[in-house]
């Protein structure tokens, strides 16, 4: 759960005393101090670092959608408990605080959208929301988002951001890699494109399923990408992780990622991508 | 050493049955007739074994899974298949010995084989790496599905992991892709996939040769999304409340059942597989034929169709 302690980080610790207070921010990579204003028109990017912030899922649609319009779907689906989970909280008790904070159901928003008017399937995960993590909604929606783009023979696209599966609904939470996967099995069989796009952090049972498949991966710079946690690893190995170890450009120098993709240039690169997947008999635009 | 293993709650069986050996030993060496006291002793054991076994908390059923007398993949290999031939290594990077894939013949019928395998003593521990699979491992089972396909032969696999590798070369080599691509490509496998989970079935290790036609499981087995000691860990913020997690996780063959995950458990011997391998080698071997019947007259689009169903209906949620 290192994203946690990350996010924490992430907030001002440290006060500036002639800025008024909420108008700035401290990149947590360079330490610059940045205006709120000038970060925002940056797109929640280091001006000077390029430290990518982590924003949204509604951030994410309004930056690669046109009109950043969204036909949204499934957005009644919610979570059940089918373990009757409960740690230091009840499992509904974190659904309902996790809903209020972010207005959101779960933590994927999906739905028909279109990126320079080449109608997609997109879904969008939502880091806010339980860390990003996958049950039975999010594989559910996830699957159906893969269904919607079998069914219209339109391309897919997955932003993913998330810590991997949820513990609190068990086995369950794992059966959804299985059930993504099936469907993307599919879709690979009758040659629709999948663009996966992962972000920070996008690890564990997501990373090892879906985010994996994509016909090409495209991530943003710096992301936490990988399948074990890096608490687990170093207690299994006893030695320092070595400087970036699961980095966006450590994952792609050891082959698995295409392209590290500046947010401003994240629709621009996939619309290309979709370009060049179009399958169309001429061969030409 | 792992002979003489005992679990905690084991103790008072173990204990009386090496005082009725004793006293039989001592009737027959002393010519003595103790034949009453014996039965009566049995009885006893027969009442305390069974109000043991019979109310086994989710944390005793895991380490009973994690028996180190527990039989193991190579085990009900060898018990099953006659003829075995061992294929090794990914054609990439190395040969996983933390998962063994070759071909056998099961009741004189030819299966190929997907097995994750442990180790009792040190050296084969570390040689066999716990059970934990690197991503060459997941690649090499892939190879081995690939060419059971190729000459359609159905898949028998079976299940017993901690977990897959968590180390920076796993990492390295691609852990997540390697697993994920499995996933995939097991849905699209034209020969029938019986799974046994026979121990341990941890995460995305387990699922990484976990996607099959029917899913058979033994009664002191576990499958989870994390294993107890990491959603400890995490969400107890300490290891030692792994009994706790266990608990909360719903793990155990039964619970996989309630959850609609498994098809079928497989009985085990009163006290765990150690107790009596050769009992479950039958029945489970009685039951993998039935599934290789069934499943192998199945024509492969509904196979195929069937296996992604399955999966497919897993999860609950709901609508407002
Ligand atoms: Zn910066």
């Amino acid at each position: 759960m290192e994203w946690f302690k990350k996010a924490r980080e992430g907030i001002i610790s440290q006060k500036k005393k002639d800025i008024p207070e909420g108008l700035w921010t401290k990149c947590p990579k360079c330490s610059d101090i940045i205006y709120v204003r000038q970060l925002e028109e940056n797109l929640s990017t280091c001006p000077n670092c390029e430290y990518h912030f982590r924003i949204k899922s509604s951030d994410y649609i309004r930056l690669i959608l046109d009109e950043g319009e969204l036909e949204e779907k499934d957005q009644g689906l919610i979570s059940g408990d089918p373990l009757q989970f409960k740690d230091s909280k009840k499992y509904p008790d974190r659904i309902k605080t996790a809903s209020k904070n972010t207005g959101l159901n779960d933590a994927v928003v999906s739905g028909i959208g279109k990126i320079d008017d080449k109608i997609i399937s997109i879904a969008v995960m939502d880091f806010a929301f339980i860390g990003g993590s996958m049950g039975s909604v999010v594989g559910e929606k996830i699957a159906r988002t893969i269904e919607r783009a079998i069914q219209m023979r339109i391309p897919l696209v997955i932003i993913s951001c998330t810590g991997g599966a949820r513990m609190q609904e068990g086995i369950l939470s794992l059966m959804q890699m299985a059930k993504t996967s099936a469907l993307l099995a599919r879709l690979d069989d009758l040659r629709l494109p999948y663009i996966s796009v992962l972000t920070n952090p996008t690890t564990a049972g997501v990373m090892a399923s879906y985010a994996s498949l994509g016909d090409v991966i495209i991530a943003e710079p710096g992301a936490l990408l990988g399948f074990a946690g890096q608490r687990v690893i170093k207690q299994t190995i006893r030695q320092d992780l070595p400087e970036g170890f699961q980095s966006s450009e450590f994952f792609q120098e050891h082959g698995f990622l295409d392209k590290i993709v500046h947010r401003r240039d994240l629709k621009k690169t996939i619309s290309l991508f979709l370009e060049y997947f179009s399958n169309d008999v001429q061969g030409s635009a | 050493m792992s002979a003489g293993f005992v679990l905690e709650f084991e103790k008072p069986i173990v204990e009386l049955e090496r005082k009725i050996a004793e006293m039989r030993e001592f009737a027959s060496d002393e010519n003595v007739e103790l034949s009453r006291e014996i039965e009566s002793l049995e009885q006893k054991l027969d009442r305390l074994a069974d109000e043991i076994y019979s109310k086994l908390t989710r944390w005793e059923k895991v380490q009973l899974a994690r028996h180190p007398r527990r039989p193991y993949s190579l085990d009900y290999i060898n018990a099953f298949c006659k003829d075995f031939l061992e294929i090794h290594g990914d054609r990439g990077f190395a040969d996983d010995k933390a998962v063994v894939c070759g071909f056998g013949k099961f009741n004189g019928q030819k299966v190929a084989v997907v097995g994750q395998q442990k180790a009792r003593d040190t050296k084969g521990k570390l040689i066999r790496n716990f059970g934990m699979m690197h991503p060459e491992g997941y690649r090499k089972a892939m190879r081995v599905m690939r060419l059971a396909e190729k000459f359609n032969v159905p898949i028998l696999i079976f299940i017993d992991t901690p977990g897959a590798y968590p180390g920076i070369d796993a990492e390295e080599r691609g852990q997540a892709e390697a697993i994920a691509r499995n996933i995939r490509e097991m849905f699209r496998i034209k020969v029938p996939i019986i799974i046994s989970i026979i121990g341990e079935g941890a995460s995305g290790g387990a699922l990484g040769i976990g996607v099959g036609d029917v899913i058979l499981m033994l009664e002191n087995s576990w499958y989870s999304v994390i294993s107890p000691e990491g959603c400890a860990a995490i969400l107890w913020r300490d290891q030692a409340k792994a009994s706790e997690a266990a608990e909360a996780l719903k793990l155990t063959a039964q619970d996989m059942l309630q959850l609609e995950v498994i098809d079928k458990i497989i009985p085990e011997p009163r006290g765990g597989a150690h107790r009596n391998p050769q009992g479950v080698y039958e029945l489970l071997g009685k039951e993998i034929q039935a599934q290789l019947e069934h499943y192998g007259s199945l024509e492969t689009g509904r196979l195929l169709e069937q296996r992604m169903q399955k999966f497919r209906r897993m999860g609950e949620v709901l609508q407002i």
